[in-house]
């Protein structure tokens, strides 16, 4: 009886069925692919998010079987609901890539565009975004707006000029701790993230809005300016954790562990929240158990130089010279990058000229 | 059979003539192209006095680029390590510190920066992926050496002489 009606939607033409009350972003990711619209503020996992960004927008070509009316705006994909027999044209309507190029250019007005510096290039959603959906200039030629620095905590850096004000950070924090202590202060042009007092953020889940921003707004200070992302390998781990699930992501290089995060789904949500014991303070392999290599989409740039399935060949030198050969001069001997004695994973925060000086004498 | 190209000649084996037999109007003909050679352009130049022009689109050795300050441009990006086919570039990154303001451009920087030249291929992918303009190919060949220690090159060996302290000089 209590059974939930199920309703046709069509997008791009591809009809699905989906049960009612389902939004038409979550009914396109059902789909999966091209059709899936963008989303830069919606989570899925966060009540309340979405609606902000309009990164989502398509257009609704036939409201329903019963009102066949087409709607009169591009709606946001992830706060309307399917109706039975809606007809929706995300990438198929020129109405929305021409909608989408304009959100990417409001996105990126104030955005400092420092990708080189910031340690959220590679995985992050906005670079993705214009890449995809943007155009190659800006037609802005006033300066972006700048905010004071603001410290909150030893484990995260708040880079307010990045942040593109999606709110998730902030439902997050609604969703996970007792008590929220950072939010939105100001209106338009000036509103910031910030905690106004300059309190640090220290609740024993609050390392998860670091996963959840979409841009480098908020990044890991632990893991600030220590590698590229691309350069480190992804690789599932759990540990016995008594605080969270313990499931959880270590970025590695060689048998160093750079950074740790949360394990995220296709969408790039994470799939379980983890605490911030595991997060900042297990860069240690003996603290996890190694479960393999995570799975990344071969596009992304993070799976350059990760190769699977690998056969190694067999060296046939040894058995013709009956021994090793001798190398003729042994790289890390000359080289002053990755020393034994600098451990970059150790340092608690980014790298100075001074943690260097050992090696430079 | 196809002949592949029109410049093939059938060797002639009838037997040779009397002026053939005497061998000295051949020699004098051998001896009239020597001479022809005498007033022909030289393929050669004089090198150390002489140097021939490079193509516009030579790629020799690296630099790292400085600001109109003297400061240095890059910012350890990795794009240049990302893009080398060859894996010749790593690099380590830091933070700036209050103070190095004079010495960095951006809060962030190449505190190591190495490129192993025996690995370099010259291709210049690096420098078409830099986004700081820092790192350049230029006109110069690479020094040859006797040991491979001296290949790897260090971020001292890349960076240009700081423009304002060769002025004073």
């Amino acid at each position: 009886m209590s059974e939930v009606q199920n309703f046709k939607v069509t997008i791009d033409n591809i009809t699905i069925e989906v049960p009612a009350g389902t939004s038409i972003l979550n009914a396109a990711r059902m789909i999966g692919g091209e059709v899936t619209p963008p989303a830069m503020c919606y989570y899925s996992k966060l009540k309340e998010s979405g609606g902000k960004c309009r990164t989502c927008l398509v257009e609704v070509s036939k409201g329903s079987e019963k009102d066949p009316r087409p709607m009169p705006k591009l709606v946001a994909s992830c706060r309307t609901n399917v109706m039975d027999g809606m007809e929706v044209k995300n990438i198929t309507s020129e109405k929305v890539v021409d909608a989408r190029k304009g959100i990417v250019e409001m996105l990126l007005i104030n955005h400092p565009l420092d990708c080189p510096v910031c340690d959220q290039a590679g995985e992050c959603h906005l670079q993705d975004l214009s890449y995809e959906h943007g155009t190659e200039g800006t037609r802005y030629d006033f300066e972006r707006r700048t905010f004071e620095k603001e410290d909150i905590g030893p484990y995260i850096s708040l880079h307010m000029t990045r942040c593109i004000l999606c709110y998730r950070c902030v439902f997050t924090a609604d969703e996970l701790t007792n008590k929220r202590e950072h939010g939105v202060l100001e209106r338009g042009d000036h509103s910031s993230i910030s905690t106004l007092l300059n309190k640090s953020l220290d609740n024993e889940f609050i390392g998860n809005i670091i996963d959840v921003c979409p841009v480098g707004a908020l990044t890991d200070k632990t893991f600030r300016f220590k590698n590229r992302v691309w350069f480190t390998k992804p690789v599932d781990v759990h540990r016995d954790c008594p605080t969270c699930s313990g499931k959880a992501r270590a970025w590695m290089r060689g048998d160093e562990v750079y950074r740790v995060t949360a394990r995220k789904d296709q969408w790039g949500e994470v799939e379980e929240w983890i605490c911030n014991d595991c997060r900042f303070h297990k860069k240690e392999t003996t603290d996890w158990v190694i479960e393999g290599p995570s799975k990344i989409d071969r596009r992304s740039v993070i799976s350059q130089g990760h190769y699977v399935d690998t056969k190694t060949t067999q060296i046939l030198i040894n058995n013709v010279i009956g021994k090793e050969p001798r190398l003729l001069m042994d790289i890390h001997d000359v080289s002053d990058v990755n020393k034994p004695e600098v451990e970059l994973s150790r340092i608690p925060g980014p790298a100075h000229s001074d943690d260097f000086k050992t090696t430079r004498d | 059979m196809q002949k592949l190209t029109n410049r093939s000649v059938q060797v002639d084996r009838s037997p040779m003539t009397m002026g053939e037999k005497m061998y000295l109007p051949a020699i004098a003909k051998g001896l009239g192209i020597t001479l022809s050679h005498i007033f022909k352009k030289k393929a050669t130049v004089n090198y150390p006095e002489e140097k021939r022009p490079f193509s516009p689109v030579f790629r020799g050795l690296h630099i790292l680029n400085r600001d109109e300050e003297g400061r240095e441009k890059c910012t350890a990006c990795g794009l240049c390590a990302l893009a080398c086919p060859a894996e010749a570039i790593t690099m380590e990154a830091a933070e700036r510190k209050p103070g190095e303001e004079h010495l960095y451009r951006e809060e962030k920087y190449a505190a190591k920066y190495e490129i192993n030249m025996l690995r370099c291929i010259f291709c210049g992918y690096c420098e078409e992926a830099c986004p700081k303009d820092a790192v350049y190919l230029t006109e110069t060949l690479m020094p040859a050496s006797y040991q491979r220690k001296e290949f790897i090159y260090k971020k001292e060996d890349l960076l240009i002489p700081h423009p304002k302290k060769t002025e004073t000089k």
